[in-house]
């Protein structure tokens, strides 16, 4: 498993500098970073309408202009920082395809710019994330940034966001 | 390029689609003793209009196939032939042909070569026969000896100066072609200038052409059949008969070039690129009328030909199709008859369902946003504020007329469903060998049209079923003292917000006992003392079925419980009621759209929900005495001498906060599929019409649950699955006790 996760990083990240930009966020202590083309916007948290039997991390749907979303809270799903909702709460509203999801965080930082030579790929290590979705792992001035495949973590079946029968 | 052929195509696949529907409602409406000549014309113009767009958009199967159901009916149409159900019958398959192929060019399926084949081979035999009839006809009438050979032709031509001018010369002509076969008549026209020959000869059209090439003039000879041209097809591209000799570069040409007008090289001229008329010689002497009226066959019956006294020398457009760039040469002023179909459909625009769907939803929005607007304003007080509060009263009913408006342009009538049902009533009581007259009424009942896609499948298979189980054999009819002709209904109507589809038949009614003893057979509860309503839900469950034996038709017993699960998918449901011997009738009620919803808002803790109100029989207060507690928890409730099971939101949704004391609360009592069930709610909230938005375009579907809709306050409220929460009680009721 880990191995063939090892060859598709490598894959995803060609050796020409290519440059790529990226949308920082915290969460607790750490640092996340997510590919920018894939957030739509960045609001407030508002109150959501829960849905029944989600599991804790979805904290519901929120009306965004007409469109229903889903709003997941990535603390409870990671297990880190402390889940409180202030007026400084941040929902990342990401664009995935087809589908529209919020992403509660502790804070965004800024959009910062990484070359493919400042990324390495994640060391083999078992996580709450499920390290198939870290894609690597970037180094800007001596700040450590675990890069997040947003889409494929979004839509996989444990964030429990798609239906099984269309997953 | 690619993108702007797509297009075309696409307006060509819905052009087609409509150009089918048409025809076949046409054909099966149509007294085959006694045929309408509008009506037959009616069918030839559609047939023609889609062999010329198939044949213009290369799609060369579907052109072929046309062309001989065109050559068909023309011959009706012209009276040469009478119409008999056999060539109905033959055109209707030929319409599933054709709807097969276009398919199959639309990438949906794929393309039955061989049924094509097939249906052309059928439609060309009936051709054969009725042109044999018609030649018989009018051959006896000109009498001229034994028929010589197998090829029967007729050549038009132009000849030179030299024939023209020497009589002696067209002798030796005439004479020279009576050697090749029997010349039948002829016919040389105002001083031996245009040359109408009508020849019986063993010789192919082909050595004909070599004799009378070196005689005339250049590109002015035409070969026709004489009885209406069964042709070879090699004019694909073009929209109508051309002669072999053009067929080359005629390939855009959009005329209908029956007979060249004699001028010298004007037919070159007018078989050009750009020729987009028809043109009709004007006959000297109507001798050969097959010919001379297919020239009106491209006109779409706009206009009459001409009259025989139109002089030779001046050729005239008869038309271009009324929406066709005018023909380039030689614009004589038609002189419409009758305007029978000017541009077709100008009073309307074809617009992109998604475009619509898009305006809907800005609307909804809109619709929210004034909402939210007039929640706010009613803080304001009213004195002050004047004007602010009349200009949010008349923006609350602007948007309201808006989006009826709006809602409207999604909807049709239901005759788009129910055109197609006189044709599967006529084929299925065909093969099932019963009379069943179809009497429809309410067709121009309107719902919306995701509504009209989706319930053709149901509907269709609920006539079936009718057909298959319903109605009885003539043999058992009349036995039953019944007349031997069975009577399918369909009826659509609006009733309180819902739209009300009824199929009835005056066949034998369900058989409750069957029905019970293939339930228990099949493990299903059944027992003697459920009410009628209950048993016929029975024939909803999957796999089942009462017939006999498995027809083609009907009996495999897949199909109740996907008509029934497909009608709730769409919010609606579906009511049986019959009787022995009498009939049955199955009542299918939908909402009128699939976009709002009539709803009542009720309160769980902090929750609110919509329950559709279509569901909702009533709401109560239950006493202590009502309840009834079954291994210690309240599950069900007594109402009126019934009891119900007690759906908890709280229990099933996990709603903290919610009130537990069933009397402290409300009972909603809901009716779905025939059953009831108690929603125990804390409080209701109110009445609104709401906007259903998809819970599932970013999330997934969530039991219990059909959608959301954003409230006033902008705050989004799930909509309950009422049918779903109904079963769900339904089923762990025996679970429980």
């Amino acid at each position: 498993m880990a191995h063939s996760n090892e060859a598709h990083r490598a894959d995803a990240l060609p050796d020409t500098a290519l440059v790529q930009e990226y949308l920082t966020f915290t969460l607790g202590s750490e640092e996340y970073a997510i590919d920018i083309l894939k957030v739509q916007e960045i609001r407030g948290y508002n109150a959501v309408t829960t849905i029944a039997n989600a599991p804790t991390f979805i904290k519901g749907v929120i009306n965004l202009r007409g469109v229903i979303v889903p709003i997941v809270d990535l603390r409870i799903k990671f297990g880190i920082g402390s889940v409180e909702y202030t007026p400084f709460t941040v929902v990342i509203i990401l664009n995935l395809g087809e589908r529209v999801v919020g992403a509660v965080v502790d804070s965004v930082s800024d959009v910062i710019a990484l070359g493919s030579d400042q990324v390495r790929p994640a060391p083999d290590f078992s996580s709450q994330v499920g390290a198939t979705h870290i894609s690597g792992l970037g180094t800007v001035d001596d700040r450590m940034l675990i890069l997040i495949d947003i889409e494929r973590l979004m839509l996989s079946s444990e964030m429990a966001l798609v239906d099984e029968a269309v997953a | 390029m690619a993108i702007e052929m797509s297009q075309f195509y696409q307006v060509f696949f819905e052009e087609a689609a409509e150009h089918l529907a048409a025809m076949e409602s046409l054909l099966l409406s149509m007294d085959i003793d006694n045929p309408d000549e509008e009506e037959l014309n009616a069918v030839f113009r559609a047939a023609h209009s889609i062999k010329g767009s198939s044949g213009t958009f290369g799609f060369t199967d579907m052109a072929e196939v046309t062309h001989v159901m065109e050559t068909l009916l023309d011959m009706v149409r012209k009276g040469e032939a009478r119409p008999s159900s056999d060539m109905v019958d033959a055109c209707l398959v030929a319409g599933d042909v054709l709807r097969n192929l276009l398919g199959a060019h639309r990438g949906e399926n794929e393309a039955d070569r061989e049924a094509a084949l097939a249906i052309c081979g059928r439609l060309e035999q009936l051709c054969r026969a009725l042109s044999q009839d018609a030649a018989e006809g009018s051959l006896g009438s000109v009498g001229e000896g034994p028929v010589a050979g197998g090829n029967d032709f007729e050549l038009n031509f132009v000849p030179d100066e030299a024939i023209r001018t020497n009589p002696a010369l067209a002798e030796n002509l005439l004479a020279e072609l009576g050697g090749l076969g029997t010349v039948v008549s002829s016919d040389t026209g105002e001083e031996r200038a245009h040359w109408r020959v009508r020849i019986q000869t063993d010789e192919s059209a082909d050595s004909l052409r070599g004799v009378i090439e070196f005689v005339a003039a250049p590109g002015s000879v035409m070969i026709l059949p004489a009885n209406v041209g069964i042709l070879s097809s090699d004019e694909d591209g073009a929209y109508g008969f051309f002669e072999p000799v053009q067929a080359d570069d005629a390939d855009e040409a959009y005329g209908f070039f029956t007979e060249l007008p004699p001028l010298p090289g004007g037919a070159d001229d007018s078989a050009g690129e750009t020729a987009y008329g028809l043109f009709e010689p004007a006959p000297a002497k109507p001798s050969t009328p097959p010919v001379a009226e297919e020239a009106d066959d491209g006109s779409f019956g706009l206009f009459a030909p001409l009259e025989a006294s139109t002089p030779v020398a001046k050729p005239e457009v008869v038309t271009g199709t009324a929406i066709e760039a005018l023909p380039a040469p030689a614009v004589a002023a038609p002189t419409p008859s009758k305007m029978a179909k000017p541009t077709g459909d100008s009073g309307s625009i074809r617009v992109g369902v998604e475009k619509v769907d898009q305006m809907i939803n800005l609307v909804g929005e809109l619709v929210i946003t004034q909402a939210m607007l007039t929640q706010a304003a009613s803080r304001v007080d009213p004195v002050l504020h004047e004007r602010l509060v009349n200009g949010l009263a008349q923006l609350e009913r602007n948007t309201r007329d808006l989006q009826e408006s709006v809602m409207s342009i999604r909807m049709m009538p239901i005759s788009v469903v129910f055109s197609r049902f006189p044709r599967v009533v006529r084929d299925i009581s065909q093969k099932l060998g019963k009379q069943v007259e179809l009497k429809m009424s309410g067709e121009s009942t309107e719902l919306d049209k995701g509504l009209v896609e989706r319930i053709t499948d149901p509907l269709t298979h609920l006539v079936r079923n009718s057909l298959d189980h319903g109605v009885e054999s003539p043999e058992r009819r009349i036995e039953a003292g019944k007349r031997p002709s069975g009577t399918i209904t369909l009826r659509a109507y609006h009733q309180s917000g819902n739209i009300v589809i009824e199929v009835g038949d005056d066949g034998a009614g369900l058989n409750r006992a069957k029905i019970l003893s293939k339930a228990r057979e099949r493990g299903l509860p059944a027992h003697d003392g459920m009410s009628d309503a209950e048993v016929w839900q029975l024939i909803f469950e999957p796999g089942f079925s009462t017939a006999d034996q498995v027809t083609e038709v009907s009996g495999r017993g897949v199909g109740m419980d996907v008509v029934k699960r497909n009608i709730a998918s769409l919010g609606g449901r579906i009511e049986i009621e019959s009787m022995g011997g009498v009939g049955t009738r199955m009542t299918v009620r939908l909402p009128l759209t699939l976009a709002i919803l009539d709803g009542m808002s009720v309160g769980v803790g902090a929750e609110t929900y919509i329950v559709p109100l279509g569901y909702v029989i009533e709401s109560l207060q239950p006493t202590p005495a009502m309840m009834c507690s079954i291994s210690g928890a309240d599950r069900l409730v007594q109402v009126r001498g019934d009891y119900l099971p007690v759906i908890s939101l709280r229990e099933i949704f996990n709603v903290a906060g919610a009130q537990q004391d069933r009397t402290k609360g409300i009972m909603v009592i809901l009716e779905a599929d025939g059953a009831r069930a108690a929603l125990f709610v804390d409080a209701l909230i109110g009445q609104h019409q709401v906007v259903i938005k998809s819970l599932e375009a970013n999330y997934r579907r969530v039991p219990g649950i059909s959608g959301a809709t954003i409230m006033g306050d902008g705050h989004v409220a799930l909509i309950l699955d009422a049918a779903a929460l109904v079963s769900m009680a339904r089923r762990a009721l025996p679970a429980a006790a």
